[in-house]
């Protein structure tokens, strides 16, 4: 994979963006448990990251993944993980399928606006009983004249509290769990959309997580995304995006986070020498680093091949597994050397660890991952068989 | 990095040769405790495998370095590590500083039947209290005339007991450890070299290890490859494409083994199910092949990185590191899996955990790879601290 200096320039852009409007605020966030996301997007919008690879007609920039991916990994330079993940819902997770299958005129209203950074989009597919076993969500919306009336409700809602929209996957008639259901697009301020509470969470304690009832709620069919009974499938190949980010974006913070246990075990003493001279310590910080561009170059790998039109789900779902597990590695490694200052609540260490324990667990987690490989090496069993 | 038609090619002429002239072969050599080099690298030097990425003017293929890559990563199909080894030091460990800065001369008489098949190739640097640690080397090549007059002792020389001749690291002045070595071309029937004994190893059964020693051995001064002296910086380079090869050479025999025990434990019915419906089996072979997938992905990407110029001492390290590290675990993890028939000598499954752990030790230790990351990290302390 070679980087053009167009890649550069997406990360400067970014980073300027994160080092002057983000990371100066995320203690406060963090503190808050929530932050301004219309704020922060119309700024990342403003700068034209909310659209990268979305249709130059809606205000995108046209580009390819590997320009997405750029910009999920910078992401990593933010002190937290809630800020990022905000963002890859709105850009990677709620917003692929409407950009690839809605009609003009619903790209227009919901679309656009996202990109432009007015709009904040969530993502309604996990439910109180259904989470990575997506077929199972109970949630429904049946036709009544010219509208949706959609009833049940959603969990781990992210941009719950503030979003202005929510790409909804409801079941929309009888027959096969991938053939019942069908994404919507529906504004969170339609009258019956019921914001239950504010989830209170062990980590990425700055992004709103909501659950979320629906009690009869009217909104129009053109509002269907595509074609209707397409909602599995399309969720499914969003999930691919949706799992390449969820991997490339830790990368960064894996890093930093070696390099702050660097420049802390340096200055520290312990029985008169720094304690980074241990060589458990840096030849440990020495294996994770590799394990970091492990996963990193899965990810470019992964990212190269979904270019070449390559179906890249075995792939992706790797580099989700693995990301997940070396997240916890990494930051609970790091921690140890940072002894009772890595144990302070604010201290970033502490920080990481707490929000990075969500990686093996949202956008699918690690067992799901490991049964889609072992079904795509063949070697899961018959149903009836497990 | 994307492939060409030109490495498949390759890649298929690698399959063809391992599964007609090799595989069906290796079970008796590795019972006779050797396998017959000059036959098997022949028929390698007549398909032209064994220098695609030597000059042309030798018998070579001129090449870039992916395409020596793709012969380590092919050899990985050998039912077992001896014959990759031996190639190995044929293609990338014994050839390439006579290739890259020897004479016409010394070229067209060692190189050139190299490629073709019908020399045998050692390398000898290791020595009794000089593995890793090449600076500590205490064999010394002094100048008497036109000659050097070798003294000292080899140690670990892979086809040592076969070789034609060995690219040897000697002593050849005063100074500075690495100002003060010279590469020295030595045909192995010079008088005065004694092949002291072939060495009884856990693993590797199929390739000859020997231990040399020299006395007062004489060869022209017109030997030495290059400049007398740079010896130990030619060692250094040609360790880049040592560390890569053992990267590459992994991942074949990886695949390999996870493929033979879905097999068996497919076949293998426990408790009335094939033991690969228990999901701790399938799961766990699911998480090794992410692994694989992702020091492949490594590998390619140190590789891209190389042909475009980088220096990729961290990247090829990083490789070698987790090459050593993934295949004892693929070993041990899949072998559990056989129960008692992994078990058995002559287990492909058995052979690849004896085989496999020399991948941590040969070619520069685990250790050594950690310390070399720590160095280029900027964390390894001065020799006094350590």
């Amino acid at each position: 994979m070679q980087f053009t200096q167009e890649h550069d320039e997406i990360r400067r852009t970014l980073r300027a963006i994160i080092d002057k409007d983000i990371n100066p605020h995320v203690d406060q966030w963090e503190e808050d448990g929530i932050f301004p996301a219309h704020e922060v997007f119309k700024k990342l919008g403003d700068a034209g990251l909310l659209g990268i690879n979305k249709p130059a007609e809606y205000g995108g920039m046209g580009l390819d993944y590997s320009y997405a991916m750029v910009m999920a990994e910078e992401l990593g330079h933010i002190n937290c993980g809630s800020v990022p993940m905000a963002i890859g819902v709105q850009t990677d997770m709620a917003t692929p399928a409407l950009a690839r299958y809605g009609s003009d005129a619903l790209r227009k209203e919901f679309l656009a606006p996202s990109i432009a950074g007015d709009y904040v989009a969530c993502l309604g597919v996990s439910e109180v009983g259904a989470g990575s076993d997506v077929a199972s969500i109970k949630t429904t919306a049946r036709k009544v004249g010219g509208d949706w009336v959609i009833n049940g409700g959603k969990m781990w809602t992210t941009n719950g509290t503030q979003a202005d929209w929510m790409c909804l996957l409801a079941g929309t008639g009888e027959g096969p769990a991938h053939k019942n259901k069908s994404l919507i697009c529906l504004p969170m301020k339609t009258k019956g959309v019921q914001i239950v509470k504010k989830l209170d969470k062990l980590g990425m304690r700055s992004s709103d997580t909501a659950q979320i009832f629906f009690d009869e709620v009217k909104v129009p069919v053109r509002n269907l995304i595509g074609q209707e009974g397409m909602g599995f499938v399309y969720q499914m190949q969003q999930f691919q995006e949706e799992r390449l980010w969820g991997a490339i974006s830790s990368v960064v913070g894996m890093g930093r986070l070696i390099d702050q246990t660097i420049e802390y075990t340096r200055e520290r003493k312990v029985f008169g020498r720094p304690l980074l001279d241990n060589q458990v310590i840096h030849f440990k910080l020495a294996e994770l680093s590799t394990e970091v561009e492990l996963v990193r170059s899965l990810c470019y790998r992964a990212c190269e091949e979904y270019l070449d039109g390559t179906d890249v789900t075995m792939l992706a779902s790797m580099a989700k597994l693995k990301a997940g597990r070396m997240v916890r590695l990494v930051t609970d490694g790091c921690l140890q050397y940072w002894g009772g200052a890595g144990y302070l609540w604010d201290n970033p260490v502490a920080r990481a660890y707490r929000d990075s324990r969500l990686a093996s667990i949202g956008g699918g987690a690690d067992e799901v991952m490991l049964q889609i490989i072992s079904k795509l090496m063949g070697t899961l069993p018959r149903l009836e068989n497990r | 990095m994307k492939f060409t038609p030109e490495h498949e090619a390759l890649r298929q002429t690698w399959k063809t040769l391992i599964d007609r002239e090799v595989n069906p072969n290796v079970d008796e050599w590795e019972k006779a405790g050797q396998f017959p080099a000059h036959e098997l690298f022949k028929k390698m030097g007549n398909a032209g495998l064994l220098g695609v990425d030597k000059p042309v003017q030798f018998g070579g293929s001129g090449l870039d370095f992916s395409y020596a890559m793709i012969c380590s990563e092919s050899l990985g199909q050998v039912n077992g590590g001896s014959i990759p080894m031996a190639t190995g030091v044929q293609i990338s460990m014994a050839t390439p500083a006579l290739a890259r800065y020897g004479s016409d001369e010394l070229r067209q008489e060692f190189l050139a039947p190299a490629i073709s098949g019908d020399y045998v190739a050692c390398l000898g640097v290791s020595e009794t209290g000089a593995g890793s640690d090449v600076a500590s080397i205490k064999t010394t090549a002094n100048r008497v005339g036109g000659d050097w007059v070798i003294n000292g002792g080899k140690m670990w020389t892979t086809n040592g007991a076969q070789a034609d001749w060995m690219c040897l690291l000697a002593n050849t002045g005063e100074g500075p450890a690495h100002k003060n070595k010279s590469l020295i071309v030595v045909p192995m029937k010079t008088k005065g070299i004694t092949i002291a004994k072939k060495l009884d190893k856990l693993g590797m059964r199929a390739s000859d290890t020997v231990q040399t020693f020299f006395d007062n051995v004489k060869v022209p001064v017109r030997h030495t490859i290059g400049q007398p002296g740079s010896g130990f910086i030619y060692q250094m380079q040609q360790f880049q494409e040592e560390r890569l090869w053992a990267g590459a050479g992994t991942l074949m025999g990886c695949d390999r083994i996870i493929n033979a025990t879905i097999d068996y434990t497919r076949e293998r019915k426990v408790f009335g199910r094939p033991l690969l419906d228990n999901q701790v089996i399938h799961f766990r072979l699911a998480e090794l092949k992410s692994e694989v997938e992702a020091l492949r992905s490594l590998v390619y990407r140190a590789c891209e990185d190389y042909l475009a110029g980088t220096d990729v001492t961290m990247l090829a390290s990083m490789a070698k590191l987790k090459a050593g590290r993934l295949r004892r675990e693929v070993s041990d993890a899949c072998l559990q899996y056989w129960g008692g028939a992994g078990y058995l000598w002559d287990s492909p499954v058995a052979r690849s955990f004896r085989d496999g752990r020399l991948g941590s030790i040969g070619g520069g230790a685990d250790e050594v790879m950690l310390q070399i990351i720590s160095k280029l990290m900027g964390t390894l302390p001065r020799l006094g601290n350590r």
